[in-house]
């Protein structure tokens, strides 16, 4: 649908190119401005750090003041700076879990849809097994066996994602299977991967432009309620999440130690679903509701 | 999700040229159970690869850095970790089936009786949530559909997307932040409960677990509420009833809503899923004595046969739900 020439497209004429159009709605741009922003935050924050995140250098909870701008933390720590390097890690690992993810269950969509037969049942059963474990409890259960380990981490979120993301991928590339091109590509015996990256692929971009909107989402409340339990980031390490449950004992003194760390991670994951939303809309509105 | 795979059996089944309906839906129902029955092995396997047969661990992570060889040892043995794989995962699974957990290994009681209190609280807390977020659900997505497109439905959709993306973490500390500490100090901002105590007996601190809960569930479930209805008030019988000049409140309450309501009923099963794993979180920061703070609690004193327990509860709980939300859906299609 990316390939048809504009004049096929109707009287409006959306711009052709999947990434102009879907930029074209407000909700759209205004999800990706919200996640560069935090991105960026994230990962310029530690380098602007006034005192060192893990040094304990004032009474626990003290307030503002003697060069803190927002007080000390539960341990006497800076709360600034624990901000301000809270996020890095979250960044990379919902970005290193979500690309993870998504390319592990578009793959096995594709290939289901592809191949048919018994692969697809079993490829989907396999799917359908690990759909009925709740993520965050088979992170847990890992977890608790292997120790928080940020590469386990990553693979257990993305692992997480994966089943979803095969479905939904295996559901967009079917349709597609029958299209002409798709058959003539089989017809004259082009390799099998060839057929999937370059004829397939290409014609479900738009799905998959939405879903990375929504893992990316997912795969950051996952990693920071995982942090927030304490089987994410561990201490003395600043994380977001885990900050939240460092200072909730002294949300009556504190509230912000609590409450700014929280906003971040909901302005994160809100730009990511608005994002995703919006694309959503506008794909919908210029394909017509094709599911 | 979940839904999608009932399309499948419910297309088998309805071009038989007029079966008795029982019959028609035994099929699916009992392949349903069968299958059902072999992922809850998958996740009985699951639960026990990841942890006794992780190799060697156990007793290390059981006895810390600290532990002798002769200990781990003795451990080992007084684990049955010594034995081969698959007589220890049949004692295993034969004494979860007949309902022996084992002893924790924190505190030496059983721990079905340890959980029983647990469960009781948390089923205690999903169950008043629910009976919370139905009809909720319900209001809220009929307003948002009558009102399409304007002011409330817009407002509605908005609140709605930020609710959907926030980590239940974050709607949890803010609401204590406003009514638990910082804002309106009217309630307490922990859900300690006294052992032996009935939930109920406490309402002022179920109020906070509660009203996020069903702020995250009637999010979830009022949107498919509100796309149900709009198919619902599009269609042609509708059409006609409006035409007819049939009252509004008529025509949503007699002919809309039931059929509004069959697409959402297998939603709500699937959304009491989510609420257990939700509940982890919830219990966790509010200090509420659930089976979710239970497994924090157990992760954190590394009480190996108290993580089994909970995590395969939880699992197969999930499950059932999803389960059931997959028969409801079937029996939707067929109707």
């Amino acid at each position: 649908m990316i390939r048809t020439r504009p004049t096929e497209q109707g009287d409006q004429a959306p711009p052709s190119n999947l990434t102009r159009r879907v930029l074209t709605s407000r909700q759209t741009r205004l999800g990706l401005i919200m996640l560069m922003a935090m991105i960026l935050f994230a990962v310029i924050g530690p380098f602007l750090t006034p005192h060192s995140p893990t040094a304990i250098i004032a009474k626990p909870y003290a307030s503002p003041g003697d060069g803190l701008l927002l007080g000390a933390d539960s341990l006497g720590r800076d709360i600034v700076s624990r901000i301000l390097s809270g996020g890095i890690n979250l960044t990379w690992m919902g970005l290193a879990a979500t690309a993870l993810g998504v390319t592990l269950g578009t793959t096995i969509g594709l290939v289901a849809a592809f191949a048919g037969g018994i692969v697809e049942t079993l490829l989907m059963r396999v799917v359908d097994v690990l759909l009925t474990f709740p993520t965050i409890i088979m992170a847990i259960l890992f977890i608790s066996m292997v120790g928080p380990s940020r590469p386990i981490l990553v693979i257990l979120v993305a692992i997480g994602l994966t089943p979803g993301m095969a479905r939904v991928m295996r559901g967009a590339a079917r349709p597609v299977m029958r299209r002409e091109h798709v058959m003539w590509a089989r017809t004259i015996g082009l390799p099998s991967r060839h057929i999937l990256m370059r004829e397939v692929l290409p014609s479900v971009t738009s799905p998959l432009m939405v879903e990375i909107g929504l893992r990316l989402m997912w795969s950051v409340v996952g990693l920071a309620s995982l942090s927030f339990l304490g089987f994410g980031v561990q201490p003395p390490a600043s994380d977001w999440g885990l900050m939240v449950s460092e200072n909730k004992d002294g949300l009556a003194i504190q509230p912000l130690a609590v409450l700014i760390p929280a906003a971040c991670v909901a302005l994160f994951t809100i730009g990511g679903n608005l994002f995703a939303e919006g694309a959503a809309r506008v794909i919908a509105r210029t394909e017509g509701t094709r599911k | 999700m979940a839904i999608e795979t009932t399309t499948d059996n419910a297309v088998k089944a309805a071009p038989t040229p007029k079966p008795s309906r029982r019959a028609t839906l035994a099929w699916p129902i009992a392949r349903r159970a069968l299958t059902g029955l072999v992922t809850l092995w998958c996740i009985s396997v699951i639960v026990f690869v990841a942890t006794q047969a992780m190799p060697g661990d156990v007793a290390h992570i059981i006895l810390g850095p600290g532990g002798t060889a002769d200990q781990v040892a003795q451990l080992n043995k007084n684990l049955g970790l010594d034995q081969p794989l698959v007589s220890q995962y049949w004692d295993w699974l034969t004494s979860v089936l007949t309902g022996d957990m084992g002893n924790s290994l924190v505190s030496g009681q059983p721990v079905s009786e340890l959980l029983s209190e647990r469960i009781f609280n948390s089923a205690t807390l999903t169950v008043m949530a629910m009976v919370l977020i139905l009809p909720l659900s319900l209001l809220v997505g009929l307003l948002a559909a009558v009102f399409r497109d304007r002011f409330l439905d817009r407002t509605y959709l908005g609140t709605s997307l930020i609710v959907t993306a926030t980590p239940d973490f974050v709607l949890g500390s803010l609401v204590i932040a406003l009514f638990g500490t910082v804002v309106f100090k009217v309630l307490p901002p922990v859900s300690l409960l006294p052992p032996g105590d009935e939930p109920w007996q406490h309402p002022r601190q179920l109020v906070m677990p509660l009203a996020v809960m069903t702020l995250v569930g009637v999010t979830y479930l009022s949107r498919l509420v509100r796309v149900s209805f709009i198919d619902v008030l599009e269609s042609e019988y509708v059409q006609l009833a409006i035409i007819k000049g049939l009252s509004m409140r008529r025509i949503l309450f007699r002919h809309a809503l039931p059929n509004a309501l069959a697409p959402s009923i297998p939603a709500a099963s699937i959304m009491a899923a989510y609420t257990i794993a939700g509940s982890v979180v919830i219990e966790y920061l509010f200090a509420y004595p659930g089976i979710g703070s239970a497994l924090v609690d157990a992760v954190a004193g590394h009480d190996l046969p108290m993580i089994q327990a909970i995590i395969m509860l939880m699992a197969a709980a999930f499950f059932c739900f999803n389960q059931l939300a997959d028969v409801l859906g079937t029996l939707n299609k067929s109707r």
